[in-house]
């Protein structure tokens, strides 16, 4: 027996510890997956053994061997084993295990809910504390519910290291266990007064995460947190609290009138002080720089709010000096502050953009940088910084970015800025509408974007919502789809062949513009097309119908009823082509259309005058629905969306039913073999028809093997010239106008513009005479000097009446912070805040894009 | 503050911290995106980046890369100052830190990192009480281990049953083992804060 133990003692001498398998590893650098698997089937033998060292030892490889991608979750019961030994040693390495791979999926986490508790109770304060650190990273909702009590007595344990863990924890129980806020709230603001350091910083961090998110509950706690900037020396707590304050000035504007001058003074000498040393010193300063820099948007913030509510005259010299200041920065050398710089401009930027404006230079200067995140934080900016009159200067320079961009990510994001630039609060900015379509087509040039669908639905919305542009914007769109460039690229879902589906709609919608409607309808119905993604060769084909109705309407007004029969032939042509498609929608929309095709064929050969009945189909105008219109729909007085308006079955019933069915006895397979013997007769019966009908029919094509050949022989079709398109030149695309000749065309227009005015001004001046003192005509143009090219009128989207834009259903339903929104102040709990009505509404809501598909037509 | 890697420079992890339980899955696919991310940045580039919907702090001392994940509203130079922080105190406690004591002693860093950071908040900001609580926590622990000792190989077979020398024979061991581990070592182990200029 003795010398059993003494053997296994010496056994253990030469297992592997930590510092053997981490070498062991490294030797093994050719085989190592093999190596760690010896490793682990070593360490499952010592799993087994009863001597805890011996499995603290295993645990604490295993630990590691987690950290390099291994699973251990099969250890998780062993880890636990561990956790519950009395001696810190391997306490310590079980919770740091535990911390490492417990989630919430584990199942052993619920055994440990004792063992925690007694470690939390321990004299130890170090066990405690490991119990406490282990416990943040792997808390539960069952865990901190049950241990919620436990953790607010040790906030106020006699030791201060205690004291801090406790508090820090608990912002991790309340985001498990919302309803531990408050009664765990009075002593939390109790900990704010702290003597010991550490415990105040905690308990500043911890309130400062809960009133960043629901920061209207904590406006009570203001005078405090005041008191505590203006005594505390702590720079970390000073942050957090600046940064509070930050949350709390956009409720209560009183706060922001007092907090400014503090701020100010801060600014003045932390900033100056601090970059001075940066420049001497680089790594050393950087808590100085956190200050002033959340400093600078704070203090901005509340500038703002005491402007409205007051009317200082001074807050505009403050804004200044924040953005000289940070104008330093971002001229800086060191990368880090250049970065900043700009991120707290445009901070600044979305209250003040008139004094960011100025700074334009600087921020097109760091476009150029060769590094991404600014490059990107200097894109954020500029969305701030266009106004009418430099618009359409700075998205010329970004195509040129555009073009020179190496990385798709990067270029995307550019694609999606310059949509967002332009597009902005209803296209404010954009005086020249030709432009920006045009800016639109160019990015159509992009390959390997994720983003066409994007751009598709900015050219939808244009045409859509600026009548005076559709004739423009059908002329280009009828180019796009004749061009063909779009087809070659990849078709993947979303890339920039969605395009494509913009183009066709806006083709066939507004089809009285096409100077040509002829050959768009040809080129909407080529082979190729098939090779689109299904949704898009829907559009196609219900386009190419809006077209033929325009088409038709064309002959029969020229009385040219052999060009109209010709165009129907072409559509029946092509269109089995779309019949066969995989696509549901898009074959259900051919043979539709087909069989229409066919009927007005017929009619068209006993010279019936049918364009004007195949235009009434797509008559009427589709007006923009705001995205939002569908949920807006109030629900009609009376309508209960939740009543049934069968009543279900009972469950008995229907249960009942079942095996009592009255066609269970029959056989089903004969009854089924029966059912398709008929089938096929009457389809033979059927097909024999057809054949002798097609051969009486003298429009009917004889099937031949290649639908090219069919194209040729086709009568009608040779006269539509077919252009040949050079694409070895992938960077213009041939007959688009160019962006660049709007800019010039809209200088020369406003130079005009600028002149005819001075002169009317003089003629004023003359006529006025000495009315008022002088005018200021030399400085540069004002925002309302610049008119727009055309009488621009830009439909809004339509809203059900008494609907408000505004809404607060935005927020999203999942976030764990939202049922943190307690009001602190309250002692009674109330539910009711947490939980919003969600309304049903019977229809489906469409998609403002997809307006095409409400319109179905019957035959 | 979401989550805390270590990494080298040849895109292998020394330590990660997840402050929000995350799927092994999900957590493997991050870390290795991440870093090929941080890794082809270009040293002379700031320290910042938006990666999915967090913003991502790192900064390299020598041959390690260190790399935070926060959230959007957090201060970035605040982390940056963390990662600081936390590369202070590792240098405190190991003496001249490297990549070796990491990889070696890897409990003790996140022990350390432990007592720095809880629940991805601030716990302490002095050094001086960090450091503290981790070398009494230390102390707890070498007396225990001598405590159990009992079941020393060396105690036994030498039957050497007081607990005086019970402890030379650990610590003879100790030495033994560690100026065996260091001997062995192929690559130079160097102070990170020494590489960095800031020693």
């Amino acid at each position: 027996m003795a010398l059993k133990i003494v053997k296994g003692s010496i056994d253990r001498m030469f297992d592997k510890n930590l510092q053997d398998l981490v070498r062991g590893i490294r030797n093994h650098k050719e085989d190592e997956a093999k190596y760690i698997s010896t490793c682990i089937d070593e360490i499952k033998q010592e799993l087994k053994q009863d001597n805890i060292a011996v499995k603290a030892n295993a645990v604490c490889k295993l630990t590691y061997l987690q950290m390099l991608g291994y699973d251990i979750s099969w250890a998780a019961f062993n880890i636990v084993e561990v956790m519950s030994s009395s001696k810190f040693t391997y306490k310590r390495i079980g919770y740091l295990a535990a911390s490492q791979c417990f989630h919430e999926g584990t199942d052993v986490i619920m055994l440990t809910t004792n063992q925690i508790r007694k470690d939390l109770s321990s004299p130890n304060q170090y066990d405690t504390g490991v119990a406490l650190t282990g416990l943040s990273c792997f808390v539960t909702p069952d865990l901190a519910r049950d241990l919620a009590n436990d953790i607010m007595t040790l906030m106020s344990h006699t030791k201060p290291y205690i004291r801090k863990k406790a508090v820090l924890i608990m912002y991790k129980v309340f985001l498990k266990y919302p309803e531990s806020l408050r009664p765990a709230f009075p002593r939390l603001k109790e900990k704010l007064e702290d003597p010991d350091p550490g415990v105040q910083s905690a308990a500043v961090n911890v309130i400062c995460e809960l009133a960043r998110r629901n920061p209207k509950n904590y406006l009570s706690l203001a005078p405090l947190f005041f008191k505590l900037m203006t005594s505390s020396t702590n720079n970390w707590v000073l942050i957090k609290i600046i940064k509070l304050f930050g949350a709390l000035t956009p409720l209560e504007p009183r706060l922001g009138k007092k907090l400014i001058e503090p701020l100010t003074n801060l600014i003045h000498s932390r900033l100056v002080i601090t970059l001075h040393r940066a420049s001497v010193e680089k790594n050393v300063c950087l808590i100085g720089l956190v200050l002033p820099i959340v400093c600078v948007c704070v203090c901005v913030s509340n500038a703002v709010l005491i402007s409205l509510s007051s009317g200082m005259p001074n807050h505009s010299a403050s804004i200044q000096l924040c953005v000289q200041k940070l104008r330093i920065l971002i001229e800086d050398s060191d990368q880090n502050l250049k970065y900043l710089g700009l991120l707290a401009m445009s901070k600044i930027l979305k209250t003040h953009p008139k004094s960011v404006q100025s700074h334009k230079d600087l921020i097109l200067q760091c476009l150029d940088d060769k590094d991404e995140s600014i490059r990107l934080r200097a894109l954020d900016l500029l969305y701030g910084m266009v106004s009418k009159k430099n618009l359409m200067e700075i998205v010329k320079k970004l195509m040129l970015h555009v073009d020179k961009a190496e990385g798709t990510t990067y270029r995307d994001e550019l694609l999606t800025k310059i949509i967002d630039i332009c597009s902005q609060s209803n296209y404010q900015y954009i005086t020249n509408f030709e432009w920006y379509i045009s800016i639109l087509v160019e990015l159509t040039r992009l390959e390997g974007t994720r983003h066409g669908h994007l751009i598709a639905s900015q050219m939808l919305d244009v045409a859509i919502r600026v009548k005076a542009i559709r004739g423009f914007a059908v002329a280009q769109m009828a180019m796009l789809l004749d061009s063909g460039h779009l087809l070659t690229g990849n078709m993947q879902r979303n890339g920039i062949c969605e395009v494509l589906y913009a183009a066709a709609w806006i083709c066939g919608e507004f089809s009285e513009h096409l100077d040509d409607p002829m050959q768009t309808l040809e080129a909407m119905l080529r082979p190729k097309v098939a090779s689109l993604p299904g949704h898009i060769q829907a559009v196609y084909v219900q386009n190419a119908a809006k077209l033929f109705a325009t088409v038709l309407q064309k002959h029969e007004g020229a009385t040219d009823s052999q060009a109209a029969q010709d165009t129907s032939q072409l559509l029946i042509e092509r269109l089995p082509l779309f019949v066969q498609s995989a696509n549901l929608e898009v074959q259900e929309r051919a043979s539709c259309i087909l069989q229409l095709v066919k009927y007005i064929q017929k009619l068209q050969q006993k010279d019936v005058e049918v364009a004007e009945e195949v235009s009434a189909l797509f008559a009427g105008e589709l007006n923009p629905v705001a995205p939002k219109a569908q949920k807006k729909v109030p629900v009609p007085e009376g309508l209960d969306l939740d009543a049934w308006i069968n009543e279900p079955p009972s469950e008995s019933e229907s249960e009942d039913e079942k095996p009592k069915a009255v066609f269970a006895k029959e056989e089903p397979k004969q009854s089924r073999a029966r059912h398709i013997e008929v089938d096929e007769k009457e389809l033979a019966r059927r097909r024999e028809a057809r054949k002798q009908e097609q051969a009486n029919n003298p429009f009917y094509i004889k099937s031949s093997p290649s639908s090219q050949k069919v194209y040729q022989d086709a009568p009608g079709v040779e006269h539509i010239p077919v252009v040949q398109i050079d694409l070895s030149v992938p960077l213009k695309v041939p007959g688009m106008p160019m962006s660049e000749q709007y800019l010039k065309l809209e200088e020369e227009r406003r130079q005009k513009e600028r002149a005819d005015k001075k002169k009317k001004d003089k003629k004023k001046k003359k006529r006025e005479k000495r009315g008022k003192g002088k005018r200021d005509d030399s400085g540069p143009e004002s925002e309302e000097d610049i008119t727009p090219a055309h009488q621009v009128d830009i439909v809004t989207e339509e809203m059900p009446e008494n609907a408000l834009p505004s809404d607060d259903d935005d927020k999203d339903p999942n976030d764990p912070h939202k049922a943190l929104d307690i009001d602190l102040d309250k002692y009674v709990p109330s539910a009711e805040n947490t939980l919003h009505k969600v309304t049903v509404c019977m229809l489906h809501a469409e998609k403002q894009g997809d307006l095409s598909i409400t319109r179905h037509f019957l035959v | 503050m979401r989550f805390m890697l270590l990494f080298s420079r040849q895109g292998k992890l020394r330590l990660q911290k997840w402050y929000t339980a995350t799927a092994e899955r999900d957590k493997k696919k991050m870390v290795r995106e991440l870093m090929q991310v941080v890794l082809a940045r270009k040293p002379k580039m700031c320290s910042f980046l938006e990666w999915r919907d967090l913003k991502i702090v790192y900064k390299r001392y020598a041959s390690l890369y260190f790399c935070c994940a926060v959230e959007e509203q957090d201060n970035e130079l605040i982390t940056l100052e963390v990662i600081h922080r936390f590369v202070e105190l590792l240098d405190k406690y190991f003496g001249s830190v490297c990549e070796l004591d990491i990889i070696f002693n890897f409990e003790k860093a996140y022990f350390i990192l432990d007592e720095f950071l809880m629940g991805g908040e601030i716990q302490d900001t002095s050094k001086k009480s960090v450091l503290k609580a981790i070398e009494q926590a230390d102390l707890l622990q070498e007396v225990r281990v001598c405590d159990s000792l009992n079941w020393c190989p060396c105690a036994v077979h030498f039957s050497m049953p007081t607990t005086n020398k019970c402890e030379r024979v650990s610590s003879v061991i100790c030495v033994c083992l560690s100026s065996a581990c260091l001997s062995q070592e192929d690559e130079s182990p160097r102070s990170v804060l020494e590489e960095m200029g800031l020693a």
